[in-house]
C-alpha cells in the first residue's frame, strides 16, 4: 500500500549484536544453576563486556567526516502501520550508546558482592541494560517507546526486592519510581499516537504510506497548534523523565532506594533517554513547539539547579545528597535545551555523557560504602580515606566531577552549556552559573565529611577495594579524567550529530523566526 | 367481538412471563426459586420464538422453516445443562456455606 | 638569532609537562618508595627550572622583539559550532619570570619538603600533589587564553584543596580545605561569568595574536553601555576581576588564606605565599587590555580594593600570635598592594613585586617551617624566643626576609615596594599612597614584632630547638640570596621595566624623596617593634588595655569569619536549605502523594459498587440494557458522535 515501505537493509550487524549481547547472557543465566553465583557475575560481566567493546568499536569505527546514521539496519516490522525494526547511530546517539554499555558493565561489578537471589538479579540487570542500549539506538519512534517500556518493569522488581529502607520505604520507592515513569510514558504514549495520525494524513497527501522513522517525522511540516500541544506533552512525558522540577521528587527516593546498579543505570543513563528524547524527537520535529516552552522549561530548568542544590545542603543521607545533584545537574541540561542553539544543544548531549558517568561512579562508590559500613548516614561516617584510600580516590573524582571542575569532562560539558546559553538567555545563565558555588558547597561537605576527619575505630576492619571491586573505579575515572583532558573525542562526535541530523539548520531556522511569524 | 389470538396476545404472554421472571430474579432470596425464575425467562423467549415462527409473513406458508421451534427447542436443551450446573453449583455452595441464600453469597467482591 | 630562541620557546609546554608526568609516575607507579617518589618529582622540577632559566635567557636576548610580540605556540583543543579553543604556551617577559619564578620556589620547597615532611605516612602522596601542583601553576602562567587559564587556575584551586587538608585526619585542616576551595569558588563565579560573556561578544578568548582579545579591544570593538550606563568593557572587567579577589584573598574573600596555614608549611610557602595566590595579580596583569580599554571605574576599583586589602590585612596582623598567621596576613597585605599597584597603572610595579614577595615570603615560612620543625609543632610566637642563637642559618635568612619586607635598601622589598608607591603619587592617586606608606609602616612593625618575639628574647627552657639539617637550610640560603639581590634587576635604568611593563615604556629612575619617605616608614616600624618588644619600653599590654575594643576587633579579625559563618550555617542551612527541603518533602511531595491518596480513596469509594450481590449486578444490567434502548430509539446514530477515532483526526 505504500510507496515507502522500507526495503530490509542490512548494513551493519553490530548494533543488533550489541543488544543481543546482554540478552543472550541472560538466557545463558536462566539456565544455569542458582548456586553458581560466580559464573553467572561472569556471564554477565562477559555480555556486557561485549556489548562494550562493541560499542568502543562503533566509537572509533564512526565515520565523522561522513556523519549522518550509521550502522544502519532496517527491517520492516508491521508495514501496515509503518513500524520498522531500524536501528542505527549518529554522533548523538554514540555517545549514549557508549555510556549505557560503560555504566553496564561497571554496574555488573558493582553488584559483585550481591548473595541474595543472584540469578534473578543479573538476568534483570540484564534486561534493564538493553532496553536502555535499545532506546539509544532505534531509529523508529514505535521502537524507541518499546524499548522504553521494556526498561520500566525490571527496575520496579529489582527495587523492591534488592533496594533498602531509609527514610522511605524499598516498596514506596519502587512504586514511585515506576508510576512517574508509566504516567511519563502514557503522555508519550498520546503523543505518540497523535503524531502518528498526523503524520500519516501529510504521508497519505504525498503518496506515501505510514512511518514511524525519526528522520521521515521529522521532515514533515507540522501546523504551530499542533507542536504547541506535543511539545507540551513531550515535555511532561520526557521532563518527569528527566526529573525536571515539579516532577523531580522520584528521583531522591528512588535512587535512595534502590539497589547500587540500579542506581548506576538509572542515574547514568535512564534519565538521559528523556533529554535524549527531547532533542531527538521534541526539538527536531517540533521546533515551534520548542520555542514556545522554551521559557517555561528555562525557568523550570533553573529552579532545578538552584532548588535541588540547596536541598542537598540539607541531605544526611548519602544517596540523597548525590539524588538531589544529580536532579541540579539535569537542571543544565535543560536549560541548554531551552536555549535552542547549536552548542547548547551540543553541550547538553557532552553533560548527559559526563553526568552519566560521574554519576555512576558516585552512586558505586556509595555502593561500596554502604556494603561495608552498613550506613549511608553522612553523620556516622567519616575518615574513610584512612581505611579505604581507593575509594576515596573515586570518591573524590566523582565528587570534583560533580562540581565541575575542569580536567573532568563534567567541566567541558557544563562550559559549552553555558557558552550556547549566555548567547540567547544571558539572565538564565547568570542564575544558572550561581549553582556551581552551591554544587561546590554540598560536594565538598560530602567529601569532607565522608572521607576526612578523624579516623575512626569502628571502620578499621573495613577493607579498601580490591579486585573486581576496582573495575568500576579504573574505568570510570579514566573515562572522566580523558576525556576530560581531550574533550574533542566525544565533542567533535557529538556536534557531527548535531549538524548532521538537521538539528543545527533547524534550530537556526527557529531561533530568528518569531512565533506564527514563519510558518 | 371475535377474539382472534394473534401474534400481540402471545408476545404479551411472554412478555409478562418473562417480567415475572425477572421480578423473581430480582426479589426472590432462595437461590433455587432464582433458578426457577429463570426457567420462567427462558420459557417466555421460547414463546416468542415459536410465535414469532408461526406468524411470521413467510412468501409461502408451506415453506415455513420451523427455524423459531428449533430454537425453542435448543432453549429447551440448553436450559436443561444449565439447571443441572446450576444444581450442582447450588448444592456445593449449599455444602459449604450451610445456606441458599443469595444476600449471604456476597464473597465474589473486592 | 630569534629564530633559535622561537625553537627554544616551542618547547615551553615540557615546563608543565614534566611535574605532570612526574605526578603520574609517582601516582601510579612509585608509589610505595619514599624515596623514588621525591626523586622523581625534585628532578622534573629541577629541569623544569633549568628549562625557565633558559627561556629567561631566550626572552633578555630577544630583547624588544619578544617584548612586542608574544611568542605563541599552540594546538587545538576543542572545536564545536559556536566554540574554538586552542591551547598553547604564550612566551613573553612577563610569563618567562613567572616561570623562573614558580620553578625556582617549588623547587626550593619540594627540596626544603625532604626533610620537612620525612617520616611522614603521607609523603608519596605529598610529592605528588606538589608535582601536580607546579604542572598546574606552570601551565596556567603559560596559558594563552582565558579559558586555559582558568582551567588551570581550578586545577592549582584543587592542589590547594588537597594539599591543605593534606593531614586530613585534622578536622581544622579538613574544614581549611573546604573553606579554601568554596571561598575561591566564589570568585570563579563571576570571572566564569566573565569568561562566558567576554566569548559571547568577541568569539575569541586569546589573549594576544591575530583577532585576539587585546587587538580586538585595542582596533575595531565600539564599547556600549550595558546596565544603567556602565559600559560593557566596564562590566567585563569587573567580572573578571571577582576571579582575582577570590583566587588572591582580596577583601571581602581574603577569609580562607589564613586558615589555609593548616596545611604543611612549605606549602604555605609555595602555594599560599609565592605562587598560587598570586595567580589573580597575573591574571588581572594578562587581562591588564580589559581594565584599560574600560572606563576608569575598573581599576579605581582594583585600586581601591587592593589598598584596602592591604591596610585591613595588615592591622589584623599586628594582633596576630600565630607565626604563620602573621605571614598570612602579611601576604594578603602585599597581594593587596600588588593589586593596588595595577589599579594605579603600573604594571611593571606590580609584577616587580610580586617576584621579589615571592622570594622573601616564601624564604619566610620556609624558616617558619623551620621553627616549627624544631619546636615541634609550636606555632605561638610567645612560646619562642632566642632562637637566633639555637638556629643561627634560619634566624639570619628570616631576618634578611624581615628587612626585604620592610623595605630596607637594598633588599628586594625596597625596590619594589618604592616602585609602586612612586608609581600611586605619579599617577594621581595620593590616597592610595598615603594608606601604602602607612601598611609599610604597619609591615615592617608586625614583622619585625615577629621576629623580636620569637628570635630575640629570653630563651624559653622547655624549648629545644637545633638547626635544621641541611635539605632545609640550604632552601633558605637561597632564597635568602634571591631577597636581598632580586631588587636589583630594578637598576641601573629599569632594566626590569624595560622587559615587563604596558604600554610605552618609560624610563624610570629611583625616585629618592619617595625611597627615603618610605624608607623611614619601615625603619620607624622596625624601631617602633623594637622599643615595644626589646626594650620594652612602651609596653603592649598597656596599648590593649588602653584601647581593649579595638584589639578584640583585631584580634577576631573583624568578625568577618562569624558572619559568613553566621550567613552560611543560620541563613543557607538553617533557613533556606530547610525550608527548601520541607517544601520539596511536604509540597511537592505532598502533592504526589496526595494524588496517590485520591486515587486509593476514589478505589476505595467506588468499589463499594461492587457488591457481590448478584441480584445487585442484576438489576443494573437490566437498566442499563433499558437506557440505551431508550437512547438507540429516541435517538438514532446519535451515538456516533462519541466515536473516539472521529475525535482524533479533530486534532490537527
Amino acid at each position: 500500500m505504500s510507496t515507502l515501505a522500507l526495503q530490509p537493509e542490512v548494513g551493519s550487524l553490530i548494533l543488533p549484536l550489541a543488544l543481543l549481547a546482554p540478552i543472550l547472557a541472560a538466557l545463558v543465566i536462566v539456565f544455569l544453576p542458582k548456586e553458581e553465583g560466580k559464573t553467572i557475575k561472569l556471564v554477565a560481566a562477559l555480555g556486557t563486556l561485549t556489548s562494550l567493546l562493541l560499542s568502543l568499536y562503533v566509537f572509533f569505527a564512526y565515520d565523522r567526516s561522513l556523519a549522518g546514521m550509521q550502522f544502519n539496519l532496517t527491517i520492516p516490522l508491521i508495514p501496515d502501520i509503518g513500524v520498522n525494526l531500524a536501528f542505527g547511530v549518529d554522533g548523538i546517539s554514540i555517545p549514549m550508546l557508549l555510556l549505557t554499555n560503560l555504566i553496564a558493565f561497571t554496574a555488573v561489578y558493582s553488584s559483585w558482592n550481591i548473595d541474595n537471589r543472584v540469578k534473578e538479579f543479573f538476568v534483570l540487570l540484564l534486561i534493564l541494560v538493553a532496553g536502555v542500549m535499545g532506546t539509544f539506538i532505534a531509529r523508529d519512534l514505535f521502537i524507541f517507546f518499546l524499548f522504553y517500556e521494556i526498561v520500566v518493569i525490571p527496575i520496579y522488581i529489582m527495587v523492591i526486592i534488592w533496594g533498602s529502607t531509609k527514610r522511605v520505604s524499598k516498596e514506596y520507592a519502587g512504586m514511585k519510581l515506576t508510576i512517574y515513569l508509566l504516567i511519563g510514558s502514557a503522555f508519550l504514549l498520546v503523543a505518540m499516537v497523535s503524531i502518528w495520525v498526523n503524520a500519516t494524513n501529510q504521508f497519505a497527501a504525498m503518496g506515501q504510506g505510514p512511518t514511524f522513522m525519526f528522520d521521515q517525522l521529522a521532515r514533515l511540516q507540522y501546523d504551530e497548534t499542533f507542536q504547541i500541544i506535543i511539545f507540551g506533552l513531550l515535555t511532561f512525558g520526557f521532563g518527569s523523565l528527566i526529573s525536571m522540577f515539579p516532577f523531580h521528587s522520584w528521583s531522591p527516593d528512588g535512587y535512595a532506594g534502590a539497589p547500587t546498579a540500579v542506581s548506576m543505570i538509572h542515574a547514568g543513563v535512564l534519565k538521559k533517554i528523556g533529554g535524549y528524547g527531547l532533542i531527538r524527537l521534541g526539538l527536531l520535529c517540533f521546533p515551534i513547539g520548542a520555542k514556545f516552552w522554551a521559557p517555561v522549561i528555562a525557568v523550570l530548568a533553573l529552579v532545578n539547579v538552584l532548588y535541588a542544590a540547596f536541598i542537598a545542603l540539607a541531605q544526611k543521607d548519602l544517596k540523597y545528597v548525590v539524588g538531589y545533584s544529580s536532579v541540579s545537574h539535569m537542571g543544565y541540561v535543560l536549560i541548554a535545551i531551552a536555549a535552542l542553539n547549536v552548542t547548547s544543544v551540543t553541550g547538553a548531549v557532552a553533560m548527559m555523557f559526563a553526568h552519566g558517568v560521574m554519576s555512576a561512579l558516585f552512586f558505586s562508590m556509595i555502593g561500596f560504602i554502604y556494603e561495608k559500613t552498613h550506613t549511608r548516614n553522612v553523620v556516622e561516617l567519616g575518615g574513610l580515606a584512612h581505611q579505604m584510600p581507593r575509594l576515596a580516590v573515586g570518591f573524590l573524582i566523582a565528587g570534583m566531577a560533580g562540581l565541575g571542575l575542569p580536567g573532568t569532562v563534567n567541566f567541558i560539558g557544563e562550559f559549552t552549556i553555558f557558552i550556547g546559553t549566555v548567547k540567547t538567555l544571558p539572565v538564565h545563565a547568570i542564575v544558572g552559573v550561581a549553582g556551581i558555588i552551591i554544587t561546590a558547597v554540598y560536594s565538598l561537605r560530602l567529601i569532607a565529611n565522608v572521607l576526612f576527619g578523624p579516623r575512626r575505630k569502628e571502620w578499621d576492619h573495613l577493607k579498601d577495594l580490591h579486585g573486581p571491586e576496582l573495575v568500576p573505579l579504573v574505568i570510570l575515572v579514566f573515562v572522566i579524567i580523558i576525556t576530560g583532558v581531550f574533550p574533542n573525542t566525544v565533542l567533535q562526535l557529538i556536534d557531527t550529530g548535531v549538524h548532521s541530523s538537521g538539528l543545527a539548520k533547524v534550530l537556526e531556522v527557529v531561533t530568528q523566526a518569531k512565533i506564527g511569524g514563519l510558518f | 367481538m371475535s377474539i382472534s389470538v394473534g401474534l400481540g396476545s402471545y408476545l404479551l404472554v411472554g412478555a409478562m412471563l418473562f417480567c415475572l421472571g425477572l421480578y423473581g430474579v430480582f426479589v426472590k432470596r432462595n437461590i433455587i426459586a432464582i433458578l426457577m425464575s429463570i426457567e420462567l425467562m427462558l420459557n417466555a423467549v421460547n414463546i416468542n420464538f415459536v410465535a414469532f415462527s408461526r406468524f411470521a409473513p413467510w412468501a409461502d406458508p408451506g415453506t415455513n422453516p420451523l427455524i423459531g421451534q428449533v430454537a425453542a427447542i435448543f432453549v429447551i436443551v440448553v436450559a436443561a445443562a444449565e439447571i443441572a450446573v446450576g444444581l450442582a453449583l447450588v448444592i456445593a455452595i449449599y455444602r459449604n456455606r450451610r445456606t441458599t441464600n443469595v444476600d449471604e453469597f456476597n464473597w465474589l467482591k473486592w | 638569532m630569534f629564530k633559535e630562541m622561537n625553537d627554544l620557546f616551542q618547547w615551553a609546554w615540557l615546563i608543565p609537562f614534566l611535574p605532570f608526568l612526574s605526578f603520574l609516575l609517582i601516582a601510579l607507579v612509585t608509589k610505595r618508595s619514599k624515596r623514588l617518589s621525591s626523586t622523581i618529582s625534585i628532578l622534573a622540577i629541577l629541569t623544569s627550572l633549568g628549562l625557565a632559566i633558559g627561556i629567561g635567557i631566550g626572552v633578555i636576548q630577544s630583547g624588544s622583539q619578544v617584548v612586542e610580540n608574544p611568542v605563541l605556540t599552540t594546538v587545538n583543543w576543542l572545536s564545536i559550532a559556536g566554540l574554538q579553543i586552542d591551547f598553547g604556551t604564550l612566551i613573553d617577559p612577563m610569563s618567562a619570570m613567572m616561570l623562573f619564578v614558580v620553578t625556582l620556589v617549588a623547587s626550593m620547597v619540594q627540596i626544603y619538603s625532604i626533610g620537612y615532611m620525612h617520616g611522614d605516612p603521607g609523603f608519596s602522596r605529598y610529592y605528588a600533589f606538589q608535582s601536580l601542583f607546579a604542572a598546574s601553576m606552570l601551565g596556567m602562567v603559560l596559558a594563552t587564553n582565558l579559558l586555559q587559564l582558568f582551567i588551570f587556575w581550578e586545577l592549582v584551586g584543587l592542589c590547594s584543596y588537597l594539599l591543605i587538608g593534606f593531614w586530613f585526619f585534622k578536622v581544622s585542616a579538613r574544614e581549611a580545605a573546604k573553606k579554601a576551595f568554596i571561598t575561591t569558588r566564589v570568585g570563579d563565579f563571576g570571572l566564569l561569568l566573565g569568561i562566558l560573556f567576554l566569548y559571547n561578544q568577541f568569539g575569541t578568548l586569546d589573549f594576544y595574536g591575530p583577532g585576539s582579545l587585546s587587538v580586538q579591544m585595542a582596533t575595531s570593538f565600539q564599547d556600549f553601555a550595558l546596565i544603567g550606563g556602565v559600559s560593557y568593557l566596564t562590566v567585563m572587567a569587573v567580572l573578571v576581576f571577582i576571579g582575582p579577589i577570590g583566587k588572591s584573598g582580596q577583601f571581602p574573600l581574603h577569609v580562607w588564606l589564613p586558615d589555609a596555614m593548616e596545611g604543611p608549611t612549605p606549602v604555605s610557602a609555595l602555594i599560599h605565599a609565592a605562587t598560587m595566590v598570586v595567580a589573580g595579580v597575573y591574571l588581572v596583569a594578562r587581562m591588564f587590555f580589559l581594565f584599560d580599554n574600560a572606563s576608569p571605574f575598573a581599576l579605581q576599583l582594583v585600586a581601591g580594593m587592593g589598598a584596602f586589602t592591604a591596610i585591613f590585612a595588615a592591622t589584623i596582623a599586628i594582633a596576630q600570635d600565630d607565626i604563620k598567621r602573621i605571614l598570612a596576613y602579611s601576604t594578603l597585605s602585599q597581594l593587596g598592594y600588588m593589586m593596588f599597584a595595577l589599579g594605579v597603572g603600573s604594571l611593571t610595579a606590580s609584577m616587580f613585586h610580586l617576584m621579589t614577595h615571592a622570594f622573601f615570603k616564601a624564604l619566610m615560612f620556609l624558616g617558619a617551617g623551620s621553627v616549627i620543625h624544631a619546636l615541634h609543632e609550636k606555632q605561638n610566637i610567645w612560646d619562642m624566643g632566642g632562637l637566633w642563637k639555637k638556629m643561627p642559618i634560619t634566624g639570619t635568612t628570616f631576618f634578611i626576609g624581615v628587612l626585604a619586607i620592610s623595605g630596607i635598601p637594598p633588599f628586594a622589598g625596597f625596590f619594589s615596594k618604592d616602585e609602586i608607591l612612586a608609581a600611586a603619587l605619579h599617577n594621581g592617586h595620593p590616597v592610595i599612597f598615603a594608606v601604602g606608606l602607612f601598611t609599610a609602616f604597619l609591615t615592617a612593625f608586625y614583622m619585625s614584632r615577629l621576629f623580636f618575639v620569637a628570635f630575640m628574647g629570653k630563651e624559653k627552657p622547655e624549648n629545644h630547638p637545633h638547626e635544621s639539617p641541611w635539605v632545609m637550610t640550604l632552601p633558605l640560603i637561597i632564597l635568602a640570596f634571591f631577597s636581598i639581590v632580586g631588587g636589583w634587576v630594578a637598576l641601573p635604568e629599569h632594566n626590569f621595566g624595560y622587559f615587563v611593563h604596558y604600554g610605552e615604556f618609560h624610563h624610570e629612575g629611583i625616585d629618592w624623596t619617595i625611597a627615603s619617605i618610605s624608607i623611614l616608614a619601615g625603619v620607624l616600624g622596625i624601631g617602633l617593634a623594637y622599643i615595644t618588644y626589646v626594650t620594652r619600653a612602651i609596653k603592649a599590654e598597656n596599648v590593649v588595655a588602653r584601647f581593649p575594643g579595638v584589639y578584640k576587633l583585631l584580634k577576631n579579625k573583624y568578625y568577618i569569619d562569624e558572619i559568613y559563618l553566621w550567613f552560611i550555617h543560620k541563613v543557607m542551612d538553617g533557613i533556606v536549605a530547610k525550608v527548601l527541603y520541607w517544601f520539596d518533602l511536604y509540597i511537592i511531595d505532598g502533592i504526589v502523594n496526595g494524588l496517590a491518596f485520591l486515587t486509593r480513596g476514589s478505589g476505595r469509594v467506588l468499589r463499594k459498587t461492587t457488591t457481590g450481590q448478584l441480584q445487585t449486578y442484576a438489576l443494573v444490567f437490566f437498566f442499563a440494557v433499558v437506557v440505551i434502548y431508550i437512547v438507540f430509539a429516541l435517538g438514532e446514530g446519535q451515538l456516533s458522535t462519541l466515536n473516539p477515532a472521529a475525535m482524533l483526526g479533530g486534532v490537527k
